[in-house]
């Protein structure tokens, strides 16, 4: 039993887990720093503390002040949301040391799966797909440059120790390599602390399809379908939708197989994701990593199924959940998200921030969900990350989701800091977007799209 | 002589100052990594020139529009 969730999250997330609790009838607990103070997540909760910390952006990280609330509210849970500490075992094991159930999956998932190389190794073993590849630490430049052309051209090279695309480039001439290898060799022992060079053979035309999957923690795990997350840019997500459209069933099903064979394996808990790479030349598909959190994109797959995953996340803690049989699970029609970020897409999509002067989402409809931590005249700060919210559109057909997400984009009003609003409408209403499956490179090949 | 005023196009926290007074630096280079809203910024110089001055520090919250570095070129 749970009676009291202590909520460690900011923004939309930390919102749509307080309903949630509130769904499940389990109280919920919020925290915040000094500029989230007016946050719609702090007034929602049941009760809410300020978090201590040395500037705002550390509040959120501030494990001792987070079970320090925790326990004097009289806590019996943590929902971790996503970001911040949600992929931090020794945080995970903190909470369960305190006797409080961790809302999320056991330290030991999280650790593996943090780790890129062992979570590859893993898979591999498992028998699913992983693209070729290897790290590479040793300096000689010889050594490098024959494992590059081994796997073959064009390649991949990253920082092993890295994230979030820095640092990465690929590279299709082996004249180029030696300089490619070399500069991020620099660049990944200077911000990584960690000369280690990864290759990996690189995918021209590549769409990023993940599976949900569902685990109840003794072996046993349900899919919820796949997301297509192929539009990003710089290699973060920008629109998600569900489920895949032009992809083979039988491989759909092989995708949802491997994902299962992971959760499975680890006698995976509560939600995850399972995301790969699909080749559309080959239809090979392979895996990338496994996110071991609720997604900022869950709600295209609540959707197209009906299920709260948030609320099946709290029910499994607390022991309440009813096994969800596999074949109750339909999908059906498709839903598209777009987020809202606060940035100026003229100026190298700096970050924007201010005052929100008006800030009126378009209003929510059994089709159209719109989820946001922010309200008219908050500010939105530099110290934490862009999303001013999620708009998710549902229709019959991928056309009709698309064609009501929008309109819901034009309808939403925001003054006071800039947005990409301009590009999202641009991109749900591009042909090359309605009429076939986009892949990674969408952005790049219509940067037009970009200012929009 | 004249100084190349290099400001700040975000409200962001200093990451790491990349100069110290003295360096000599070329167009694109790298003075200061910026941090706002979890990305990293970086400033980079506009021309080629000798540091003359820094005014911020790591650890320090700058606005839009702050001065960060002064540069003089011959």
């Amino acid at each position: 039993m749970i009676g009291k969730v202590l909520v460690a999250n900011r923004g939309e997330i930390a919102v749509r887990i307080v309903r949630a609790c509130r769904r499940c009838n389990v109280k919920s607990v919020a925290v915040y720093t000094e500029p989230d103070q007016g946050a719609p997540h702090v007034s929602l909760a049941d009760e809410a503390y300020p978090l201590e910390a040395a500037s705002p952006a550390q509040g959120y990280l501030n494990q001792t002040a987070l079970l320090a609330i925790a326990r004097a509210s009289g806590c019996d849970a943590v929902h971790p949301g996503y970001g911040f500490l949600a992929e931090n075992a020794q945080f995970a094991s903190a909470v369960e040391h305190a006797g409080m159930v961790w809302i999320g999956p056991t330290p030991q998932s999280i650790d593996i799966m943090g780790n890129k190389q062992r979570a590859r190794e893993l898979a591999a073993s498992l028998g699913v797909p992983v693209v070729p590849g290897r790290t590479l630490t040793a300096c000689e430049d010889v050594t490098l440059v024959q494992a590059a052309t081994s796997l073959g051209l064009p390649v991949l090279v990253k920082a092993s120790g890295g994230g979030g695309g820095i640092g990465m480039r690929v590279v299709e001439r082996e004249d180029d390599l030696l300089a490619a290898i070399r500069a991020t060799r620099d660049l990944a022992s200077k911000y990584f602390g960690d000369a280690a060079v990864y290759l990996e053979r690189f995918v021209p035309s590549a769409r990023h399809i993940e599976v949900q999957v569902f685990g109840y923690g003794d072996g046993k795990a349900i899919h919820l379908y796949e997301r297509d997350c192929s539009i990003q840019r710089r290699y973060q997500k920008v629109i998600e939708e569900a489920p895949a459209v032009d992809v083979p069933q039988q491989t759909l099903q092989a995708m949802r197989s491997a994902a299962l064979t992971l959760a499975c394996d680890q006698e995976y808990r509560g939600a995850g994701t399972v995301e790969f790479l699909y080749d559309t030349e080959t239809g090979s598909f392979y895996f990338l990593e496994m996110n071991t959190r609720i997604q900022v994109e869950h709600p295209v797959t609540e959707m197209i199924t009906g299920l709260d995953l948030v609320a099946m996340q709290i029910e499994l803690a607390a022991g309440k959940l009813a096994a969800v049989p596999q074949a109750s699970i339909k999908a059906a029609g498709h839903a598209i998200e777009c987020r809202v970020y606060a940035e100026r897409p003229a100026k190298r999509f700096l970050p924007s921030t201010g005052r929100l002067e008006v800030f009126v989402p378009p209003p929510e409809s059994a089709d159209l969900r719109v989820e946001t931590g922010y309200s008219q005249n908050m500010q939105v700060t530099h110290f934490y990350d862009p999303l001013l919210a999620k708009v998710i559109a549902w229709g019959q057909s991928r056309q009709a989701a698309a064609a009501r997400m929008h309109r819901a984009l034009g309808a939403f009003q925001i003054r006071g800091v800039e947005t990409n609003l301009g590009m999202l409408r641009a991109i749900v209403s591009h042909e090359a977007v309605l009429s076939s499956a986009p892949t990674t490179q969408f952005l790049s090949q219509h940067p037009q799209v970009l200012t929009a | 002589m004249s100084t190349t005023r290099i400001e700040s196009e975000v409200n962001a926290r200093v990451l790491r100052v990349e100069v110290t007074v003295g360096d000599n630096v070329t167009v694109d280079d790298v003075l200061m990594v910026l941090e706002s809203m979890k990305m990293e910024i970086p400033v980079q110089s506009s021309v080629a020139g000798r540091v003359s001055a820094v005014h911020a520090a790591a650890g320090d919250t700058v606005e839009e529009g702050q001065l960060l570095i002064e540069l003089s070129q011959s």
